[in-house]
């Protein structure tokens, strides 16, 4: 089987351990290989946080700058800071909504342009799909369900060996039963942005 | 139920290495556990510590490593099976029982783990634990992979009876947090009581009784040599004459890059699992159906330096390389794409490098490195600390936890850090050979751990510093576990003791003790200044609880903070104390209302006292 290769970087906090987990599931329950690594630690004292999962035929848990088939990144400033972990194939999904981190703040560095962080990522990699997960999450009906709006739209593109079936029947089973509908409605509401992007 | 309780032998679930881990110990029939917590190990005691809450397995979070080993090694000694972990460094705590357990041994299985952190994702250095097998003489077992640590765990249990010693169980970051598919495996049943039978002539380790025991030592290490040579867990794939030797994480990478460069059928790999004593037999054999040799390890050369030396035993001249400049190096960890490039290169055979997106032209983006919580108690009792001691010329010796994020400006409090409980005896060194005032930080959990020591010597030698301790009632950096200051109740637990930092140093004999509510700044300002003039040892002991502790606890209050019109823009808020609640909107300071608690240490500050608090939410 192939191996395809899958980096999330997030803020702690923004659910994305969930969302690796789901990814992870969804693919025991789809008899497909699957091996992931994370970074734990200073997660929740709001460092970033990124998991890197490994679908198929591989032994390895890690992956290496350069290799990453898909890069999902739910703060964009983030997703910006990770494209050394593509290539000119990778397809890049970013929320477009900033969580600017502290430094700023503090005025030690300068919150990049939006449009410009699009271009930047657009030009290094074959695709990117961009747009505000957090307002999605909040129509599904809770801004924490972020992590499933960005797991609906990477199953849209198709480049994980996972249909979106598979995945929703994850989310119903290991997933908090309170929360199931809201996370249903997010991942919906992912994947037709990424159709439309 | 606990998941990893699960009687299914052959369901298959996903689980994190040290989830892995501990129900490999489930499976071996581990029935007393202990530990003192350390990142990347935390989760397999966290995990042990939710079942004995629901079995009979007993579990004890110790009061640091060398404890935690002690109490084990009594239960392993009693027959009965016991795992200890910890973090690699907490072995050097727990080195002074581990060298001479050794020489005693055990009668029950015993397991203790060392997890390891090439790269220093949590910790203060990346030292090779492997050499503790060589220095203490006992047999080592190092995973590659999830399932393969879940497996290897009843195993080491296995191998601890039958040599009659405690078995090192080493992992590194990368298997403790990486997750994976394992299959479930049968659980022995757990024999929790056993016996201790007097045999002073093996158990008290006077001169004449361990010169007995260092040769008991020096057999066993034969009889783990015959073992390594033979054991499941060094086994070599492919049949090439191209030769790798490889441990832990590194076989994955091998196996990837071997693969992705096409070249399996010119390969062998040696994996190493069992990795003292070295399997020397095996490797002579492997070497001799080699042409050339890469040996594959992070960190020291640990199997290089064994394998030259069977080579050159052996009579062997065939090229072995490992660390060097252009192939491996001793700092931090490795990843797949750097081992299938080595492997190309020091092979000669064709890699088509890996293009990574250029970066070249993406500007600077904003770091974003870890910071107290919003509302963190430390960061209140920081700002005061450091307005008391305006004007005089400090040291602030730190210690470990999340405190010692403090070192980062603007708060830039801590100055002096090597390990847990140093802050307290390095002060007793710079006030001696310094002038300047010394104060410094230790968290409970820390000053538990190996605090308490360094303030007995600092009374007995009577030095001269303030020492302030952050209580905050639980160990926030690992992950919130308890500690014998700690209110076990908030675990719903019953049938533990309960010890007063306070009633502790009034015991140890310090004069000058003040308490201070940090969140009060005012109050707590007048009184260190008071503690920071007095000539002696003065401690200060800061209490408020963990804010991401209370908040899972559902203690906190239901209030936060807003940046009215008053506001004329000084920023004292921001550039002195840094909450991460704290935004800039356009030029506008603004208070992030989720993330804020109400702790009030910036409305205590701002000058036009213009934070004030949100009128009561609704529902
Ligand atoms: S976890 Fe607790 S102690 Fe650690 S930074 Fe957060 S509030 Fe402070
Ligand atoms: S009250 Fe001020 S310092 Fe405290 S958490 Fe809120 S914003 Fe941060």
């Amino acid at each position: 089987m192939d191996t395809t290769r899958l980096i999330i970087v997030a803020v702690g906090g923004q659910g994305n351990l969930l969302a690796s987990r789901v990814l992870g599931e969804a693919a025991l329950l789809a008899g497909v290989p699957v091996r992931m690594s994370e970074i734990h630690g200073m997660a929740q004292r709001g460092g970033v946080v990124e998991s890197a999962i490994v679908f198929g035929d591989a032994e390895s848990t890690i992956i290496s700058d350069g290799e990453a088939d898909v890069l999902v990144g739910f703060e964009p400033s983030e997703t910006l800071r990770a494209v050394n972990k593509c290539n000119s194939g990778t397809v890049a999904i970013t929320n477009l909504s900033p969580v600017p981190p502290f430094t700023v703040a503090i005025g030690k560095g300068v919150y990049p342009e939006l449009d410009k962080l699009r271009e930047l990522i657009r030009a290094k990699t074959s695709k990117l799909i961009a747009f505000d997960a957090v307002e999605l999450a909040k129509e599904a009906g809770n801004v924490l369900a972020v992590n499933m709006v960005l797991v609906g739209a990477l199953i849209q593109t198709g480049i994980l060996p996972l249909s979106a079936e598979n995945v929703k029947e994850t989310i119903r089973t290991k997933t908090k039963k309170a929360f199931t509908d809201v996370n249903l409605k997010a991942f919906d509401l992912g994947f037709s942005a990424a159709e439309k992007a | 139920m606990h998941k990893l309780l699960t009687e299914d032998p052959g369901q298959k679930m996903l689980l994190l290495g040290n989830e892995a881990i501990a129900r490999g110990a489930i499976e071996a029939g581990v029935a007393f556990a202990t530990t003192y917590p350390g990142t990347p190990s935390s989760e397999i005691s966290l995990n042990l510590f939710q079942m004995s809450q629901e079995s009979d397995l007993y579990f004890e979070y110790s009061t640091n490593e060398k404890v935690s080993l002690e109490v084990a090694a009594a239960a392993a000694n009693s027959g009965v099976r016991t795992m200890c972990m910890m973090k690699h460094v907490g072995l050097n705590v727990a080195a002074d029982p581990l060298m001479t357990l050794a020489y005693v041994g055990v009668t029950g299985g015993m397991v203790i783990l060392t997890a390891d952190d090439p790269f220093m994702f949590s910790s203060q250095n990346e030292q090779d634990n492997r050499y503790y097998g060589k220095l203490s003489g006992l047999p080592i077992l190092e995973p590659s992979s999830v399932e393969e640590a879940k497996n290897m765990i009843p195993y080491a249990f296995d191998l601890s009876e039958k040599l009659k010693e405690p078995v090192l169980f080493r992992t590194t970051t990368r298997i403790n947090h990486s997750t994976g598919i394992v299959t479930l495996g049968e659980m022995k049943p757990r024999v929790t009581k056993g016996d201790f039978v007097k045999n002073p002539m093996n158990y008290v380790t006077v001169p004449a009784v361990s010169r007995n025991l260092h040769v008991k030592l020096l057999e066993n290490i034969e009889k783990a040599l015959e073992i390594a040579d033979k054991s499941e867990y060094n086994f070599t794939k492919g049949t090439g004459k191209l030769g790798i030797i490889c441990n832990g994480v590194s076989y994955s990478y091998a196996v990837d890059g071997v693969k992705d460069l096409g070249i399996e059928d010119k390969v062998s790999i040696l994996r190493i699992g069992f990795s003292h004593p070295m399997p020397e037999n095996l490797i002579v054999n492997f070497l001799k159906g080699c042409e050339k040799v890469l040996i594959m390890e992070e960190g020291e050369p640990y199997m290089e330096e064994a394998v030259k030396a069977f080579a050159q035993e052996a009579g062997l001249t065939l090229p072995i390389k490992g660390k060097s400049e252009e192939l491996f190096s001793r700092l931090y960890e490795f990843d797949p794409a750097m081992v299938r490039e080595r492997i190309a290169k020091y092979f000669d055979v064709p890699c088509k490098p890996t293009v990574a997106a250029d970066t070249s032209d993406v500007p600077e983006i904003p770091q974003r490195p870890p910071n107290l919580c919003a509302g963190c108690s430390h960061r209140a009792t920081y700002y005061a600390v450091k307005k008391a001691a305006e004007g005089m010329e400090t040291i602030y010796p730190t210690d470990i936890g999340c405190y010692t994020l403090g070192f980062l400006p603007p708060l830039g409090m801590g100055d002096f850090l090597v390990c847990m409980g140093s802050s307290v005896s390095t002060s007793c060194g710079f006030s001696k050979a310094t002038d300047k005032k010394v104060i410094s930080f230790i968290g409970d959990s820390t000053f538990f751990h190996s605090g308490i020591t360094g303030l007995i010597n600092a009374v007995y030698n009577n030095h001269n510093f303030t020492l302030v301790i952050l209580d905050n009632g639980t160990t926030a950096m690992t992950g919130h576990q308890p500690n014998p200051g700690v209110d076990m109740s908030n675990f719903n637990l019953s049938g533990y003791g309960r010890v007063s930092i306070e009633e502790v140093v009034k015991g140890i004999g310090v004069e000058h003790l003040t308490i201070i509510k940090p969140y009060k700044l005012r109050k707590s300002i007048e009184a260190i200044k008071e503690a920071l003039n007095y000539k002696g040892v003065s401690v200060i002991i800061s209490q408020e609880m963990c804010t991401l502790y209370a908040r899972s606890l559902k203690q906190l209050k239901d209030r936060s903070y807003y940046v009215s019109d008053k506001c004329k823009n000084h920023r004292d808020c921001i550039n002195e104390i840094a909450c991460p609640a704290f935004n800039l909107e356009g030029e506008k300071v603004t208070i992030d209302p989720v993330a804020c608690v109400g702790c009030m240490v910036c409305a205590q500050i701002c000058p036009e006292n213009a934070i004030l608090p949100i009128k009561k939410k609704t529902g």
